[in-house]
């Protein structure tokens, strides 16, 4: 428990991340760095995003898996890893 | 019934007139007096008959006639007709279709009308009303019975006396009743009154009650081809589970505790079920970070290679620090060889007083902020091995003495087995480990080298670790005295060993007084050659990748030196200006190799493009002060790691001028595999055997 926390707070600490969510299967925003708005704003639409995603790739090869997504802007980019029961979002700037 | 005029004729005289005339007048005055006083009617209709007797008073609205008229006769006719009705009722015909006159008109004139109920009694109805009665019909019929007595004496006897006494005593009863009934019947029929009575209505009152609505939830999903398949996965896994545990004998407690396992599972909403998915997006996120370099590990390749002739550059990429590990010196590196981005890191110390805890830390390169795995030990490690083909298994020799072997898949941190004092550990630092392959029965096994001379070898038996000496490094000629007079050979210091690619068997051993010691595992006790290789400790030694019979080895005298095993002098010696940490083959070529100095300089070698010189000689630490301490080369990317005293590990890409494959003459396809390597050597080792043997 204590290294995912480890983990989390090293990914907010890197260069250029603006926000982590932790989303839970039913789209519910379970952990945030960013205001709640702006959470529950994301969890929705990225949740639609990574249900669609996974879809297609696994209606294409039921045996294929969706492993992470890059949704890559001019601003920022996100970074979804979904997982069985939990979704992960983050958002970074890279050119930070 | 109406009453109908009389017809008559009347006929009035004019002498009668007056009379007539004061009897209209007389009852006009009467009636208009009645009309303004009935209380002095009486008094005053009598004052009035006598003043009239002798007055004539007209009344106001009297018509004045004349004399003549006055005498007219006025005949009146007293006829059936009816004065109001219609004389010329016209009907339309359709037969003649216009409209005809009746040709009677219905003189009737109805001036009252009255309902009466009374009926008739021999009429229907009133024989209706009797028969519901049922008591008057009785009578008559009793009445008939007894006048029919006499008649019907014998047959009709006894029925007839029943009938009778019946009628007898219903003829008492129905003296009385029969008046009663008539009065009865009249007041049931005239003077009926319905009495009604109600009861008392109970108050009505409603009683609801709900029951609480079933609980209802939303449920969607979606019956796609992968949720099929991932539906009949889940079975497939159950059925295998069932099986499993239907061959082995399940406990209670065990599945108490289970159970019990699944329930806390279940409750808490873990963010621990986040760390897969957490480890991906660090490395998501460090890829994002460290993008120009991820960029450059692949696809840089220095241009400015083709400009200078021989020299290559070694770009660094990421540096690998871990905060715990700042104070200890790197001591060890190991690349994994199934996983090619992961490699071993083991901390120490070389430094003889600052001895005290270490470190075995395993770096990815997808992740370069932060350790895959980190165990920490309690002494300092020197050296390590991950096993080949099972890319768990790490094998760790300590400055304590100890080996180690960890297991990278177990949970805890602890090693999986550990030799101790009673089972054989080195009583000097461990100053290299090497799997070997498994053994007859199957078990791991792995070779040490350590200051006290002894060459062990370590099987992975059940849960123990069985050592075996394999050979005593003695210095030749060297007797101490020992104790009770007992001569003991004194023992040389192995500091590295490496075993040979092909021939199992052999394998070569640096000491600390710098001699290099062929042996074999067959023999315990002779070495099968020994080479006065360097001034000072060797501090490595390592087999050609390619060529069987090269080997080189590093020192402290600042040397590397090139050996063919057959021949006892070197055939390439280099002078590298600084004590030489470590020295390695590259894995894509035979003569490719390269050496790490104490004064921060890797220097890298290619014997066939030159024989003498470095053609990379470049510093890749910041600070002066740190001395590099190890490298390795990348068996798959042109990549090495270096490690320093300082903790760090630097990783480098080699640029193409250090990676030159041998070129080839047009036309000719470019040979692949391991056998031009080794022409390449030997091409070189014949260049120096032949004045050799001349020489010789």
């Amino acid at each position: 428990m204590a290294e995912v926390e480890e983990t989390l707070k090293r990914i907010q600490g890197q260069k250029g991340v603006q926000g982590i969510i932790i989303v839970n299967a039913e789209g519910i925003p379970i952990k945030t760095t960013l205001d709640n708005s702006s959470t529950v704003q994301y969890a929705g639409l990225i949740h639609q995003l990574v249900m669609k995603a996974r879809t297609t790739v696994r209606d294409i090869d039921p045996q294929n898996d969706l492993t992470f997504l890059r949704v890559r802007s001019k601003k920022n980019e996100i970074m979804i890893a979904p997982d069985k029961d939990y979704f992960l979002i983050v958002i970074q700037n890279p050119s930070d | 019934m109406p009453v109908v005029h009389k017809t008559g004729t009347v006929k009035s005289k004019q002498g009668s007139n007056t009379q007539s005339q004061k009897a209209p007048t007389a009852k006009t005055a009467k009636a208009a007096s009645k009309k303004k006083d009935e209380e002095d009617g009486t008094e005053m209709g009598e004052g009035d008959e006598w003043m009239q007797g002798k007055t004539l008073i007209k009344p106001l609205d009297q018509l004045d006639l004349t004399e003549a008229e006055l005498k007219e006769e006025f005949t009146r006719i007293l006829t059936a007709n009816n004065p109001h009705a219609p004389q010329n009722i016209v009907r339309y015909s359709f037969k003649e279709r216009s409209y005809k006159p009746i040709s009677s008109v219905d003189q009737l004139a109805v001036h009252f009308v009255l309902e009466g109920n009374l009926l008739h009694q021999d009429s229907d109805e009133a024989r209706r009303q009797r028969a519901k009665q049922g008591l008057p019909e009785e009578k008559a019929t009793v009445e008939t019975a007894v006048a029919e007595k006499p008649e019907t004496p014998a047959a009709g006897g006894e029925d007839a006396g029943d009938v009778e006494e019946g009628g007898g005593e219903e003829r008492a009863d129905s003296v009385e009743s029969k008046a009663g009934k008539k009065e009865q019947k009249i007041t049931n029929q005239f003077n009926f009154s319905e009495r009604a009575s109600q009861t008392l209505n109970n108050p009505l009152r409603e009683r609801g009650c709900q029951t609480e609505p079933p609980p209802r939830a939303n449920f969607s999903a979606t019956a796609n081809q992968w949720e099929i398949y991932d539906v009949y996965l889940e079975v497939l896994q159950k059925q295998e589970k069932n099986k499993e545990k239907a061959k082995a004998v399940p406990k209670k407690d065990d599945d108490k505790g289970k159970k019990k396992m699944m329930l806390v599972e279940t409750q808490s909403d873990d963010i621990t079920k986040v760390a897969k998915v957490a480890k991906i997006i660090e490395r998501m996120v460090n890829q994002n970070t460290f993008d120009d370099i991820a960029q450059d590990f692949k696809y840089f390749e220095d241009a400015s290679d083709e400009y200078r002739e021989q020299e290559g550059t070694l770009l660094p990429l990421w540096k690998f620090q871990y905060d715990k590990a700042k104070r200890l010196s790197v001591t060890a590196l190991c690349w994994n060889e199934s996983y090619k981005d992961l490699f071993a890191v083991g901390l120490g110390s070389y430094d003889f007083t600052k001895q005290g805890r270490g470190m075995l830390v395993f770096y990815s390169l997808k992740n370069s902020t932060f350790p895959e795995y980190i165990y920490p030990t309690t002494s300092g490690i020197l050296c390590l091995d991950i096993h080949k083909h099972l890319p768990y298994l790490v094998a760790v020799g300590f400055y304590d003495g100890c080996v180690a072997v960890y297991n990278l898949k177990e949970e805890t941190l602890q090693p999986i087995y550990k030799s101790t004092a009673k089972s054989g550990k080195h009583t000097d630092p461990v100053w290299q480990v090497k799997w070997q392959k498994d053994d007859m029965d199957n078990n791991h096994n792995f070779f040490s080298v350590s200051s006290d001379g002894r060459v062990v070898s370590w099987t992975l038996v059940k849960n123990e670790l069985v050592f075996t000496d394999i050979i005593k490094l003695s210095l030749a000629g060297a007797v101490s005295e020992g104790p009770e007079g007992v001569q003991l050979p004194i023992m040389a210091c192995g500091t590295s060993f490496d075993f040979h690619k092909q021939i199992d068997y052999l394998f070569l051993v640096g000491t600390e007084e710098g001699k290099i010691h062929k042996c074999s595992k067959a023999y315990s006790s002779q070495f099968l050659e020994t080479y006065n290789a360097h001034n000072m400790a060797v501090d490595a030694v390592k087999w050609n990748h390619f060529h069987t019979k090269v080997f080189i080895s590093c020192s402290s005298d600042w040397t590397v030196k090139i050996w063919d095993h057959t021949i006892k002098t070197p055939m390439f010696t280099f002078d590298l200006n600084a004590s030489v940490g470590d020295v390695a083959w590259s894995p894509y070529s035979s003569t490719v190799f390269a050496a790490v100095t104490t004064d921060g300089k890797v220097h890298t070698f290619d014997l066939s493009i030159n024989k003498y010189e470095a053609i990379c000689q470049q510093p890749v630490v910041a600070k002066k002060k740190t001395k590099l301490t190890h490298i390795e080369f990348n068996p798959v990317y042109p990549i090495i790691i270096v490690g320093d005293d300082r903790g760090y590990v630097t990783s480098l890409k080699l640029s193409p001028n250090l990676r030159k494959k041998p070129k080839e003459k047009k036309g000719q396809e470019l040979p692949k595999g391991p056998e031009v390597e080794i022409a390449k050597m030997e091409k070189l080792l014949s260049l120096l055997r032949e004045p050799e043997n001349s020489n010789a």
